[in-house]
């Protein structure tokens, strides 16, 4: 039986919320929380983490896995699987299309049976497609601390670097909550090696749009810098303006200049730099598509 | 600690190590032989078993078994190919399925695409309209090196058209 | 705690109303050749596969490799008192502890030798450095983390260009007389003058550099063993998937110094071979070192990333060629080689082929003169070369003239099938030999082609390819014919490590009229069990549901060299058909006495003899058999039994061929490559079991897909192995495969020396398929902006830079 396998560590389960801080707490800095386990569990097998303690959260899915509106937000809890969001007719509703397409294209339908919002969110892998979608959603975090104490963090400041996040050894995040909007429409785009792999690039676009104007826009691309890459220069330059393809082009252009890819296995810079160009143009086209249909 | 895993309505109770994973417990102590596996990084998908999971109203679902500690299972419904047959041996129709269409020719990769392909059947609300591009999404997590994955496509189509006809071949959804 | 009653893994199992039983009848069996579903299903689908990992006994221990995290770097000292304290390790071997068992080196397959377990230095990322043996695999990988060695890191050689450099380090520098990287000398074929009298005279001359990359057969179930040496008797009982059990067990007795009759090598099921279990791995070794010293059974598995960066590798050939054309027909072919071997030849390879087949590189063209040359070196790499369906080196030949036919019709401008038509060795020229001696046994190549063309509908293809220009969008169309060579091979023109390359076959018919036959062959998924008992029922007109079909014991099958190289249906295949008529000779004997009357007024229809012009009058094979084994009077010269040996000497190699035609579109934007269809015609000869020759070239179609595309085992500067998982080593999904299936084909050219007319097929779609969906990358990129090359593997990023005029070979 050799395959790789974690180093010796402890097991426990929470009970709730609480429970799981009141024992990160107790453990101190030597414990992670497993939620769905398909970020910490291949690291453990390669033995890149070994945390003395692990604390299971999957039986916190009653309290932690939810898609819901409450007024102007979606929220959608941190325990919510992969699989849930891909299907979530309220979530198309909403926003279409850019959870299911992102979601689609996001590992391979078995790892979405587990794979958890949360946990995509704290792996935080600056090629991760869901932190894509929640930067240009302008999402926010919800964070549970020790006594009771919680705490909502905007996107910008959730991603630190590279696997780091603003999440405190005694934290958990809860929920993320994202402001519905009116004329919404979102896409995602990837370019990856193989079905399954992680982005090569990728582009999350959302817009609103109404009365013929952009209101509202969102641009994210991953797998291009230390973490999801926020285009806020492209965001301010689409705010006020008319649709069209040549204004994507530029702001695609902006995309381009603005990110700062690593050459690795999966491509070289200069390329990672054209083709963020090139999906944050198609995302925006085919998002302002969409909310025009909506 | 001890860990009690039901495994094709069966409980295989075992003191294990925490870090033990999941599909070790299947192999070395309930010595169920049919759940391989082939890599390191939970990519491969030769290990996938099916989970049923009492907090959802999902039928069972395919798991890498090598990404889930054994601890991690307990109180939840495992199923594996030795328990896909029903309890008096009737193959199940993906078993079939994979027979009939020649989707199989080492064999080492079966068990995880037959679970697989069990659970896009059980899944879709009209199972024989499942287009080609969904099946092949659907396996996109399952390798196989030898098939080249056409006659596994037909095979769960086959099953899918078998349980269409034969109602009664099929495992009821929770 | 409960257990399962019936014992471990197995559970009440009845019969399938519709697949036939548990055992492996199978519903439907024709009486010989045909369609027909496969005996060994039964146990796949049920779970009851008996696979290496599977392997469980009493007392056994684990072990674990510790690897270098280096890829060239001297030995200064291993400290294991570490590991040797944890409670749960048996025992730690290093290089010293080999050398006094004499095992710290091994010969390999190509009169070379490799290290066991490093001692004075290593000589690529993660070679092997110790071998920890532990009650449990968990424990014995705890255990490698307390063995502490330490390095003194070398410069490393990772380009195959630069290893003959004056200032290269010495990697071999443990064998006497080695001063240079060159690993095997330069190795020629064809007449050189003659060639170059023919580039002299010639319109057109086409010249690129192309490489085949290093690439891996990875099968789904990594390689492993159980060496179980028993201290009482003196067995060696050895459980291990390889290809080639007798082969490995002759090694084995040389190695250890073992008696031969006293090893046992059990190869139960095999979760996929591609070549990769042919070659004795050091953690074989290792195991029965273990089990020696340690007086139990050793079981080592490896795991996924010691397949992928330590076991043996295929390709890594660094090709220089040109190919020319007068009046229009392809005339001659040049092609220099460097051939990357890594730090220890252990290619698998014929004696006298030191770069295997390559030299069948002419291809299928009728040329007025050819020259090759290859040599090879060594690098800081894994060692290997020979593998992944390659049929000895001949995907890299057909790679090399199938992209140069392409490139050479660019040059003049003619349509790539066209040039292919006019170029072809015409099927009245069988049997035909090429300028470097090979003689092709049959073909008809342009029928093939034409069919390839009409299913296809090139021309509608080539027209959509110019609406789709105007249009600003890439689509590519490839092609590429290929002939092979494969089911070696004659005792007169090659052996391995001096065995003939034969193989053997018993056949029993037993009392009940019902059969045994055992093989030399080893399947990893062929379909063995079934297809030959289809040739002994074709022989004889028995159900295959009636004959087993033996392998994979040493003890129980005959000698033979096993399965690679598609020989499995020319060789082993060709000896079941000869024993088979051997045993239908022998029943006529007897039939001639049951209906009292000579052998030569008999007749056969399959399942009896009758006598000629009384067609009632006739014994079946089972009244035979039961005649055969009574107590009947026999003549002098006639034994009682029914069954036979024989050992088949091919009289030649077999050569299938066939066109493939495959569809791309390209991603302008991105590079990204989508494979819309593939169209592949194949002639194998006879087909004994057509559902499992689809089967294989299924198969090896999407390894195509995979080595065109996305497989690639490369380094960085300081020779680290940079693909050694899955999540960089990419094998197609069935996302990546034409959406719509696969296209395939068949014409029928019966081999004229094998029993049954049959080529083999096994590797054929993945020698074929490589250079067709190449060159439909490049195609497309040629129409669209007339870039005429580009190497595999074609990863996004890498057409991106090729379109934009900065194609690179990969590292």
């Amino acid at each position: 039986m050799a395959m790789q396998t974690p180093a010796p560590c402890d097991y426990s389960r929470a009970t709730s919320v609480d429970d799981a801080i009141a024992q990160l707490q107790a453990l101190g800095g030597n414990a992670r929380l497993l939620a769905g386990g398909y970020s910490l569990i291949p690291m453990m097998k390669l033995r890149l983490a070994n945390p003395g303690h692990v604390i299971d959260i999957n039986p916190l899915e009653p309290e932690l896995s939810y898609i819901r509106q409450e007024g102007n937000e979606i929220r959608i809890g941190a325990l919510t699987r992969h699989v849930m969001m891909l299907e979530s007719d309220l979530l198309s509703q909403v926003f279409p299309d850019i959870f299911r397409e992102a979601e689609a294209v996001l590992a391979d339908p078995v790892v979405r049976n587990r794979g958890t919002m949360g946990g995509s969110l704290c792996q935080s892998d600056p090629a991760e497609d869901l932190s894509g979608v929640v930067v240009a959603l302008k999402g926010k975090a919800v964070l549970r601390g020790t006594g009771g104490s919680e705490r909502v963090v905007e996107m910008d400041e959730f991603h630190i670097g590279p696997y780091m996040t603003a999440v405190q050894p005694t934290e958990i995040m809860t929920e993320v909550r994202f402001p519905i909007r009116s004329g919404f429409g979102g896409a995602h785009e990837k370019v990856e090696r193989r079905a399954g792999d992680f982005a090569i690039v990728a582009a999350s676009a959302a817009l609103s749009i109404e009365g013929g104007v952009i209101k509202e826009a969102g641009l994210a691309c991953s797998a291009v810098g230390p973490t999801t890459m926020h285009i806020k220069r492209a965001e301010e330059a689409l705010v006020g303006q008319a649709p069209s393809e040549q204004l994507f082009q530029q702001a695609g252009q902006i995309a381009s200049a603005d990110v700062s890819p690593n050459s690795d296995g999966r491509g070289p810079a200069d390329y990672k730099r054209a083709v963020a160009g090139v999906l944050s143009q198609r995302a925006l086209s085919r998002a302002a598509a969409t909310a025009l249909r909506s | 600690m001890l860990v009690s895993i039901n495994i094709n309505g069966q409980t295989y109770s075992h003191d294990v190590e925490p870090r033990l994973l999941l599909v070790h417990f299947i192999r070395e102590y309930a010595e169920l032989h049919g759940t391989h596996w082939g890599c390191d990084t939970s990519n491969c998908g030769i290990c996938i078993v099916l989970m049923d999971d009492p907090h959802s109203s999902q039928p069972p679902y395919p798991v890498k078994s090598c990404t889930m500690l054994a601890a991690m299972a307990q109180g939840y419904d495992i199923t594996t190919v030795e328990g896909m047959p029903k309890p008096d041996g009737t193959l199940d129709p993906i078993q079939m399925g994979f027979h009939e269409m020649h989707a199989l020719q080492c064999g080492f990769c079966t068990p995880g695409m037959m679970a697989t392909g069990r659970w896009l059947i059980e899944r879709h609300p009209n199972p024989t309209q499942m287009t080609d591009h969904e099946i092949r999404d659907g396996i996109s997590g399952n390798l196989c090196r030898c098939t080249g994955y056409d006659n596994i496509i037909k095979a769960i189509r086959w099953a899918a058209a078998y349980i269409e006809e034969h109602p009664e071949s099929a495992r009821t959804a929770r | 705690m409960a257990t399962v009653e019936t014992g471990p893994g197995r559970h009440p199992d009845y019969y399938g109303h519709i697949t036939g039983d548990k055992f492996g009848k199978v519903a439907d069996a024709p009486i010989g050749f045909g369609h027909m579903k496969r005996k060994e299903d039964a146990r796949f689908i049920r779970g009851l596969g008996d696979y290496m990992d599977d392997v469980r006994l009493p007392g056994m221990l684990h072990g674990a490799i510790l690897r270098s995290p280096y890829a060239h770097a001297r030995i200064e000292s291993i400290d294991t008192s570490a590991a040797l304290a944890h409670p749960k390790v048996a025992a730690v071997v290093i290089a010293k502890d080999l050398e006094t068992l004499g095992l710290a080196w091994m010969p390999t397959i190509s009169y070379d030798t490799q290290a066991v377990l490093a001692g004075d230095k290593v000589r690529f990322h993660l070679q092997e450095v110790a071998f920890v043996i532990a009650t449990d695999a968990y424990a014995a990988q705890d255990a490698l983390q307390l063995i502490d060695v330490d390095y003194d890191v070398l410069p490393a050689i990772v380009n195959c260009r630069k290893a003959l450099d004056p200032d290269a380090p010495l990697i071999r520098d443990d064998k006497v007389g080695q001063t240079d990287n060159l690993a095997s000398p330069l190795w020629e074929a064809g007449d050189k003058a003659n060639c170059d009298r023919v580039f002299a005279e010639a319109d057109v001359i086409a010249k690129r550099t192309i490489l085949d990359p290093r690439s891996h057969p990875c099968p789904m179930e990594t390689c492993g063993m159980v060496a179980d040496m028993n201290p009482a008797t003196g067995q060696l009982n050895i459980y291990n998937g390889n290809q080639a059990p007798h082969a490995h067990r002759t090694v084995y007795a040389q190695v250890a110094g073992l008696p031969e009759q006293n090893i046992r090598i059990l190869c139960n099921d095999i979760g996929g071979g591609f070549g990769n279990k042919v070659p004795v791995y050091p953690g074989y070794v290792c195991a029965i070192a273990g089990s020696i010293v340690a007086g139990a059974p050793v079981k080592w598995i490896e795991d996924r990333s010691e397949n992928l960066a330590s076991t043996g590798f295929a390709r890594d050939y660094l090709m220089y060629s040109e190919m020319c054309s007068k009046n229009g027909k392809i005339t001659g072919l040049r092609v220099d080689t460097i051939a990357d071997h890594g730090a220890f030849d252990s290619t698998a390879q014929a004696t006298k082929f030191p770069a295997g087949f390559f030299h069948i590189v002419t291809g299928s063209y009728d040329l007025q003169g050819a020259h090759v040359q290859v040599k090879a070196v060594y690098t800081n790499k894994a060692p290997g070369g020979v593998a992944y369906r390659c049929s000895f080196r001949i995907t890299e030949a057909v790679y090399l003239v199938e992209r140069m036919v392409d490139a050479l019709a660019m040059e003049m401008n003619v349509d790539p099938i066209e040039l292919r038509m006019r170029s072809f060795i015409r099927s009245d020229q069988f049997p035909y030999e090429t300028q470097t001696g090979w003689v092709y046994d049959s073909g008809n190549y342009h029928k093939a082609m034409q069919l390839a063309m009409e299913m296809a509908d090139y021309e509608g293809l080539r027209r959509e390819q110019q609406e789709k220009l105007a249009r600003g969008e890439m689509m590519g169309i490839g092609v590429s014919f290929f002939t092979e060579g494969v089911g070696a091979g004659p005792r007169r023109h090659m052996d391995i490590l001096g065995l003939a390359m034969n193989d053997g076959a018993e056949l029993r018919v037993h009392p009940s009229g019902k059969a045994v036959v055992s093989l030399s062959a080893q399947t990893q998924g062929q379909g063995h069990e079934t297809t030959f008992a289809q040739i002994v029922a074709e022989e004889l007109g028995i159900s295959p549901n009636e004959i087993m079909v033996r392998h994979g014991d040493t003890d129980k099958t005959p000698y033979g060299l096993g399965t690679y190289g598609s020989r499995s249906t020319p060789v082993s295949g060709g000896a079941v058909a000869v024993v088979s008529r051997k045993v239908r000779d022998k029943a006529r004997q007897f039939a001639a006495l049951m209906l009292e009357t000579r052998a030569e007024d008999l007749a056969w229809e399959k399942g009896r003899w009758y006598v000629r012009g009384d067609p009632e009058r006739g014994a079946t094979i089972e009244s035979i058999a039961e005649y055969a084994y009574s107590a009947s009077n026999l003549p002098e010269g006639l034994e009682g039994g029914l069954d036979a040996n024989a050992v088949y000497d091919p009289p030649n190699l077999t050569y299938p061929f066939g066109a493939y035609i495959s569809v791309v579109d390209v991603d302008p934007g991105t590079g990204k490559v989508h494979m819309r269809r593939i169209v592949a015609v194949d002639d194998c000869g006879v087909r004994i079991n057509p559902m499992v020759v689809e089967g294989q070239i299924h198969g090896g179609l999407v390894e195509g897909i995979g080595q065109a595309l996305m497989e690639i085992i490369s380094f960085d500067e300081q020779g680290n192995c940079l693909n050694a998982s899955f999540m960089d080593y990419l094998l197609p999904t069935a996302l990546e495969c034409p959406p719509n299936g696969f296209e395939l084909g068949e014409t029928v050219t019966p081999c004229p020396h094998h029993p049954i007319g049959a080529k083999g097929v096994g590797e054929s779609p993945c020698v074929g398929s490589p250079p067709c969906i190449a060159n439909a990358v490049v195609d497309a990129l040629y129409h669209a902006k007339g870039i005429k090359h580009m190497d595999i593997p074609c990863f996004p990023a890498r057409v991106w830079a090729a379109m934009n005029g900065n194609a690179q070979p990969p590292q």
